[in-house]
């Protein structure tokens, strides 16, 4: 099986993420970077596929120079091979323009199974794997918090509010994974040996025979119009339990609509 | 969920720039590994004075065990990686680090460098996986800084030998399904595989550690241990055998000291940013400004230190006085930084609730085994002077 697994490089969420003065898009240098959390799971998943069902696992991402660090990782965890899609006019490029970046370079890879996260920790848009399968023409599976397929058609359980649906589809499709789908290894030091000798293929919006008018912050049908830091956060409400103590926390549940 | 974890703004050199990608690949791997496993329970098996025995396979399938050497299932990374590693492992507690030194430098090295293949063969791979523990013993109750003067002997008799003697300190003894014991013989001191269950072996672990408590140690007791001929290290003769392993378990130790140092440094900066006395924050205080800046000079300053000898070491021209400097003056600065750490916390800094007091007591192991601060001082007077102090 051809599996495709989309990495992202994002800000890590336990450093202070900021967005530029001039053009509103992520400082991609004040905070450090590191993997998106929930590509960790769509790795493991496209590994465990692999396992089970043999073909290989390419890792594609599209992001400046140093998410190569992000794609490292990726082999060293057991990926057999990347694609790493950079170009100084890709930045600031919104959903649309990634999903139609990531949809040539997966003409070029070709797919069975195409795994991503359902979401970045950057944008939250959650968006991507909807636009990809459409541009691609194939389902989309999204929300999955478990994946199984012989090979032809490919069963995964939906996350939702209230448990589960199981959908069905048949492959090729685009998967988006939860976090509760697995539980991501860590890359092995043998891996880690291992991807220095993996193919990387670098491929600039030429080598997809793309422009840059077609990409960045120009080609985006979306914009950040104006943001704001947000409020400091309103000081909580103690409760002093006179015997009432669970009552009272009751109501404030309640109120709050969580029972 | 794995965290996946950046440095802390503690390397204010950008010491870490210097590594390669592989090796912050490395670092982050372990760091997160700690902060996963380790960290949610160590205070806790510090308190119990035990380290759960299932910690061996989940760090063998990392690769941590016999990182740094080639072949038999192990990763083969350089020695600034095996630094690095080190360092991680022990920002977490040295105990860890302890058993990663042991497994590795103390008891895979010695199989590696001076065993015969059958020796290898049989057991490299299932130490590297972690499915097999090792243990080194050279340490007897009445001889520790003086080795070369050990009691524990073994004599020929046919095709065999018999061991007799007894071993004490031995990190992992009591878990070990293999202990490499360094004996006295008729020509020399040699090295022995001497395997769990062995007739007339037996271990028994040392209680009422106030230091190093979330790892194991041991006594060792040989009574007329008989071992086939092929139990014996065939590659090496005389004190050189098991100084050159300490060689190597020294150079991880001169960096894993650096992580604890570290992470008594982050707990007191941490603490001095939100606690408030007299008002105000006490990192408002010029005293504990003073503090924290000196800690963190001595800290890079170690750090610099390790990454210079990782760079002898990849070059293969590290010596043994170099590594004698690294260790005595890493662990003299981890110790005197967990300390100042100590004070900054106040009386939060004497609980298991911050990780300080726990790497301080460590540390005192630390600047024990392996050569202590002050046989690691003359050794360092010997190669200034040419003249011996101590032997
Ligand atoms: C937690 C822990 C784990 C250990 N793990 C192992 C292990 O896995 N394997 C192993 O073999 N050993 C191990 N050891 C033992 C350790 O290596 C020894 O404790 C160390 O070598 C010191 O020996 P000693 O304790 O007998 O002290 P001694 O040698 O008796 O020294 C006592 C004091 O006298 C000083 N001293 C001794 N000789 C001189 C001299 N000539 N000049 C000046 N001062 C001198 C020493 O520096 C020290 O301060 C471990 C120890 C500890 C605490």
């Amino acid at each position: 099986m051809n599996i495709v697994v989309l990495v992202k490089q994002v800000p890590d969420t336990w450093s202070e993420r900021r967005l530029r003065a001039d053009d509103s898009t992520l400082d991609r240098d004040a905070a450090d970077a590191v993997i998106n959390e929930l590509d960790d799971y769509a790795i493991e998943e496209g590994l465990r596929l692999q396992e089970a069902h043999g073909g290989e696992v390419t890792i594609v991402s599209m992001g400046p120079q140093k998410a190569a660090d992000a794609i490292r990782k990726a082999l060293s965890m057991g990926a057999d091979k990347a694609v790493h899609v950079t170009d100084e006019a890709l930045r600031g490029s919104d959903g649309l323009v990634t999903s139609a970046v990531l949809a040539s370079v997966l003409g070029r890879t070709g797919f069975d199974l195409v795994i991503l996260g359902s979401e970045s920790t950057d944008a939250r848009m959650g968006t991507l794997a909807a636009m990809l399968a459409e541009r691609l023409g194939v389902p989309q599976m999204s929300f999955a918090s478990k994946v199984e397929t012989d090979g032809s058609k490919i069963t995964i359980h939906r996350q939702a509010d209230y448990g589960y649906d199981t959908v069905e589809g048949a492959l090729p499709a685009v998967v988006s994974v939860v976090e509760k789908i697995n539980e991501p290894r860590y890359p092995s030091f043998k891996g880690i040996m291992a991807a220095k000798k993996k193919p990387v293929e670098t491929l600039s919006l030429a080598d997809l025979g793309m422009d840059a008018s077609q990409a960045g912050l120009a080609a985006s049908a979306t914009q950040v119009v104006s943001f704001a830091n947000r409020p400091p956060r309103a000081a909580g409400t103690i409760v002093t339990d006179e015997g009432d103590g669970g009552a009272k926390a009751a109501e404030f549940l309640a109120s709050r609509k969580f029972i | 969920m794995p965290r996946t974890t950046a440095p802390a703004p503690t390397d204010l050199l950008r010491i870490d720039d210097e590594l390669s990608d592989e090796e912050r690949l490395v670092r982050d791997t372990v760091r997160t590994f700690a902060a996963d496993r380790i960290l949610p329970n160590v205070a806790d098996w510090f308190e119990a004075g035990t380290l759960p025995r299932e910690l061996f396979p989940e760090i063998g399938k990392l690769g941590l065990l016999g990182m740094h050497l080639k072949g038999y299932g192990c990763a083969g990374m350089g020695a600034i990686a095996y630094g690095v590693a080190c360092r991680e492992l022990e920002a977490a507690d040295s105990g860890l680090r302890s058993l990663v030194s042991v497994q590795g430098s103390l008891a895979m090295f010695p199989i590696w460098k001076y065993g015969s293949d059958e020796q290898k063969e049989e057991w490299l791979p299932r130490m590297a996986a972690g499915e097999a523990a090792g243990c080194f013993g050279l340490t007897e109750p009445d001889h520790g800084s003086d080795p070369g003067s050990m009691k524990t002997h073994a004599i020929r008799n046919g095709a065999d030998w018999v061991l007799t003697g007894t071993k004490m300190w031995i990190t992992n003894g009591g878990i070990a399904d293999i202990a490499v014991v360094w004996a006295a013989t008729d020509s020399g001191i040699r090295g022995f595989l001497v395997p769990r269950g062995a007739r007339g072996f037996t271990a028994r672990n040392i209680h009422k550690k106030l230091s190093l408590r979330a790892s194991i140690t041991s006594e060792l007791y040989f009574d007329d241990v008989r071992l086939p001929g092929s139990a014996v290290l065939p590659g090496v003769t005389g004190l050189k055998g098991p100084l050159s392993c300490l060689s190597e378990a020294r150079y991880g130790i001169l960096w894993g000291v650096t992580g604890a140092a570290r992470a008594c440094f982050e707990a007191a900066a941490e603490y001095a940013r939100t606690r408030e006395q007299f008002g105000q924050k006490i990192g408002g205080f010029q005293l504990t400004q003073r503090k924290l800046a000196w800690m963190l000079a001595d800290l890079q300053r170690a750090q610099l230190l390790a990454l210079h000898l990782g760079r002898l070491k990849e070059a293969g021209q590290i010596t043994p006085e170099q590594v004698s400097l690294g260790k005595m003056s890493n662990v003299r600065t981890a110790i005197d930084i967990a300390r100042e750490a100590r004070t900054v916390l106040g009386a939060n800094g004497v609980t298991l609730e911050y990780p300080v007091i726990r790497h301080a007591n460590n540390l005192e192991s630390v600047l024990t085994y392996e050569g202590t601060e002050e046989i690691h001082t003359l050794a360092l007077g010997q190669a200034i002077t040419g003249i011996s102090a101590y032997r």
